[in-house]
């Protein structure tokens, strides 16, 4: 029996809702602790974290100023931006529930508990000392729900939505961070800012999860094309562009008239493996990254014309 | 222990465990022995119990309330079972069978011959004025004649321990899945009286239903494509819809995801593109179905579905149109049509109900309103009602000019005493009235559950059962004494 095109379309959708709250409580937290370490006068301060969301302009119709309290509030609690913690994990949990008979039922308990302890518990994120346990909680509640379909549902079409969609948006999000991140990272060459760029650049890392494994496979010290190398085209690490793709495709691969959408992502994964991206000077890699955020709305747009 | 038969006090109540001298009936001995000895602490204990198995189980119902807008609620549910006795609920099936071939009859012939209305018993100025009469299915008939392929008909015990049916529901009847979760509770809380009684299973339904489902299929083919078509999310009734497509193994879809096509055939939208549906078994009412015909702000229903239906092409159950048969003032004739149609005696009587159309039965209701229920034609869910005893002088005087104005839509009858069975209220026993609620399936042959869902007014003295208005329930069981 083949399955319905809504109920494909609300698993694609609560997965990526799902990732995209993971995402965004690591990046704040990582941007919390960054801050922590770096001297005030080298100016990163919160407005980086709107600006890979692509959230500045509906940022500056709400708060005059992009400081800690605004930003922060913005990001988790805002009920009327859309890209909020709070906003993805509603809508993660209106797409679960319309498919509760689909996934397993500890899962929707799960997806449940998570949004209670968002709503529950969000004020805890406006004082630094607790924030950094809030957001941890929600990280690990929501890894825990992806532990849980991947150990107890059936890894039939269902579950491949959800992995597309899980990657999907993990794609989406790393070239985002890579792509801010960097581009602050570089253009200043003074003494002030080189001695700190070892710990941004250990910070877009950890804005990834990728600090530790990164640690085990490359010896040297952290540097740019380094990175940007394990980020992009380390196909074992599970955040990497190319591994997403990866995954992407391996999930299609299962589905029916897959083609379209199969033969879209080849095409990106082929143009990162020939782009040699660590190469590449900061207005390339940018334009680059611009290319391959096009090509990942591509594929979103051939899963909607041919499943959805 | 912590249960006292010796102070349960049914004086003046027909209770349906025990009898008017405060002893167990032949029936209920066993469970009220069983119950009886039972510590506070177990009682306690098994109350938790079956509330974590509703919570875990994820049972559910939504009500509609001003302050908070829609929300899920766990299912009230009381552990003291409500039994009935084999012999006497053999006879209450052979009735339900009986009043549930004779409405199918009566409404296949409402929308053709109207045999009835020529031959005087069933006026027809009273079809003139039913709302839920289709003229858009007048000189159709389904498969084997049989429109209300699913029937809940409820059923109430007076005083006098008479049975009487009360209402037909032949559009879109809930509370099934209920029935069955209710059991599977049960089985948890109590497996020793399973052991003690002979209880008959009620689990087989769903696979009733899918067969009725599939016989409808207008294409002869091994797995009919079956569907339950609900109204989504926000209905009172998702959860059971959302149970039946599991339990069935069919498809739970909403209307956005059926398509009519132009060969008139019915499709669902799928990842691998369109698959065509043979039958649905639709929890949307009639008015909401199909755009094209009826309300055509509707976004929930399917445009082109009666057009599908009519061709042939798709079977619905229930069939649209059924609900003609299930309004109040058709209720009071059912008796008649039962006698016109079998030409046999109704087996289940109905309660005796004044038909406001009537200008001497219309005067005895507004003379003694008082002492009434009143019951507007087209309402459920014990919407729009007037409980003449409970109600004030300005209530009676309201009913009394509504019924004055359209007096078609009224029917009256007087105030019965709900039979009452044990509820547990903070660990000790009290009365609480309740009634029953069986399901029929209607295909070529006809089935009614083992019992049904027992609805039960957990509020002292109410007589109102729905779930959307304070009312709980309980595993109904069938004991076989002999068995």
């Amino acid at each position: 029996m083949s399955m319905l095109s809504r109920v494909a379309n609300n698993l694609y959708w609560m997965a990526r809702y799902l990732e995209r709250v993971e995402n965004t409580a690591r990046l704040v937290n990582v941007n919390g602790h960054l801050l922590l370490d770096l001297p005030t006068r080298v100016k990163l301060g919160w407005e980086p974290i709107v600006d890979i969301l692509s959230f500045r302009n509906l940022f500056y119709e709400m708060y005059d100023e992009a400081d800690e309290k605004s930003v922060i509030k913005f990001m988790i609690a805002e009920e009327t931006n859309p890209g909020s913690i709070l906003s993805s994990l509603k809508y993660a949990r209106e797409n679960a529930r319309t498919i509760k008979e689909i996934i397993p039922q500890e899962a929707w308990e799960q997806i449940n508990k998570l949004f209670l302890h968002v709503t529950e518990n969000k004020s805890e994120a406006f004082h630094r000392r607790s924030r950094y346990g809030f957001l941890n909680q929600i990280i690990q509640l929501n890894q825990s729900i992806t532990g849980l379909l991947a150990g107890t549902m059936t890894h039939d079409d269902a579950y491949a939505f959800v992995r597309i969609g899980r990657n999907l948006e993990r794609a989406d999000m790393s070239t985002r961070i890579i792509d801010v991140r960097s581009a602050s990272l570089l253009p200043e060459v003074s003494e002030d800012s080189y001695a700190f760029a070892n710990i941004q650049w250990m910070s877009v890392l950890k804005s990834m999860s990728a600090y530790q494994m990164y640690r085990r496979e490359v010896k040297v010290r952290v540097n740019r094309e380094d990175v940007l190398e394990f980020l992009m085209l380390d196909s074992r690490f599970p955040r990497s562009l190319l591994h997403t793709l990866e995954q992407i495709e391996y999930s299609t691969a299962q589905l029916p008239n897959n083609k379209p959408v199969i033969d879209k992502t080849r095409q990106i994964r082929n143009y990162l493996l020939n782009a040699h991206p660590s190469k590449l000077t900061q207005q390339k890699l940018h334009e680059f990254i611009d290319d391959t955020q096009i090509g990942i709305n591509e594929i979103n747009d051939q899963l909607n014309a041919v499943y959805f | 222990m912590a249960i006292r038969w010796g102070s349960y006090k049914v004086k003046g109540l027909h209770d349906e465990l025990l009898r008017a001298t405060g002893k167990p009936r032949e029936y209920s001995e066993i469970l009220c022995n069983y119950l009886k000895n039972l510590s506070e602490r177990e009682i306690g204990e098994f109350k938790a119990a079956a509330e974590s198995a509703i919570q875990t189980m994820g049972i559910t119902f939504r009500v509609y309330n001003e302050e908070e807008g829609s929300i899920d609620r766990t299912w009230p549910f009381d552990i003291i079972p409500r039994l009935i006795d084999k012999k006497e609920w053999d006879e209450v099936e052979r009735g339900l069978k009986q009043r549930v071939k004779a409405l199918n009859m009566f409404i296949d012939d409402l929308y053709n011959d109207q045999n009835i209305i020529k031959d005087g018993v069933f006026p027809a100025s009273l079809l003139k004025k039913s709302k839920n009469f289709l003229h858009e299915c007048k000189g159709f008939s389904p498969k084997n004649g049989v429109w209300a392929h699913i029937c809940g008909t409820d059923l109430v015990r007076d005083n006098d321990g008479q049975i009487y049916v009360l209402e037909d529901n032949l559009r879109v009847p809930s509370g099934v899945s209920y029935m069955l979760e209710n059991r599977h509770v049960m089985k948890r809380v109590f497996p020793e009286m399973f052991a003690e009684y002979s209880i008959l299973p009620v689990d087989d339904y769903p696979s009733q239903l899918y067969d009725m489902l599939a016989e409808l299929s207008p294409r002869n083919i091994e797995e009919p494509e079956i569907v339950v078509l609900s109204p989504g999310i926000y209905n009172s009734a998702y959860f059971e819809h959302a149970y039946l497509a599991q339990q069935m193994g069919a498809e739970l879809v909403i209307g956005t995801d059926l398509v009519v096509k132009d060969d008139d055939c019915v499709y669902m939208r799928t990842v691998s593109g369109l698959a065509r549906v043979d039958v649905i078994y639709r929890r949307i009412d009639d008015w909401f179905i199909d755009p094209e015909v009826f309300n055509p702000d509707s976004v929930l229903g399917i445009k082109g579905i009666i057009r599908a239906w009519k061709a042939g092409n798709v079977a619905l159950a229930n069939a649209p149109g059924s609900g003609v048969a299930d309004d109040k003032v058709v209720y009071a004739y059912v008796p008649e049509i039962i006698k016109y149609y079998l030409k046999e005696e109704a087996i289940l009587p109905n309660v005796p109900t004044y038909k406001c159309n009537n200008k001497k039965e219309r005067e005895y209701v507004l003379e003694n309103i008082e002492n009434m229920v009143v019951k507007p034609a087209n309402e459920s869910g014990g919407y729009g009602m007037l409980i003449g005893p409970h109600a004030t002088t300005s209530e009676h005087e309201k009913f009394r000019k509504l019924i004055q104005d359209d007096p078609r839509n009224y029917v009256a009858q007087p105030m019965l005493t709900l039979s009452t069975a044990p509820t547990l209220i903070d660990k000790k026993v009290e009365p609480r009235h309740l009634d029953l609620r069986p399901f029929i399936l209607s295909g070529k042959d006809i089935q009614v559950t083992t019992g049904g869902l027992t609805r039960v007014a957990l509020v002292k003295g109410s007589m109102v059962v729905n779930s959307s208005q304070g009312g709980g329930s309980k595993d109904t069981w069938i004991v076989d004494m002999e068995g």
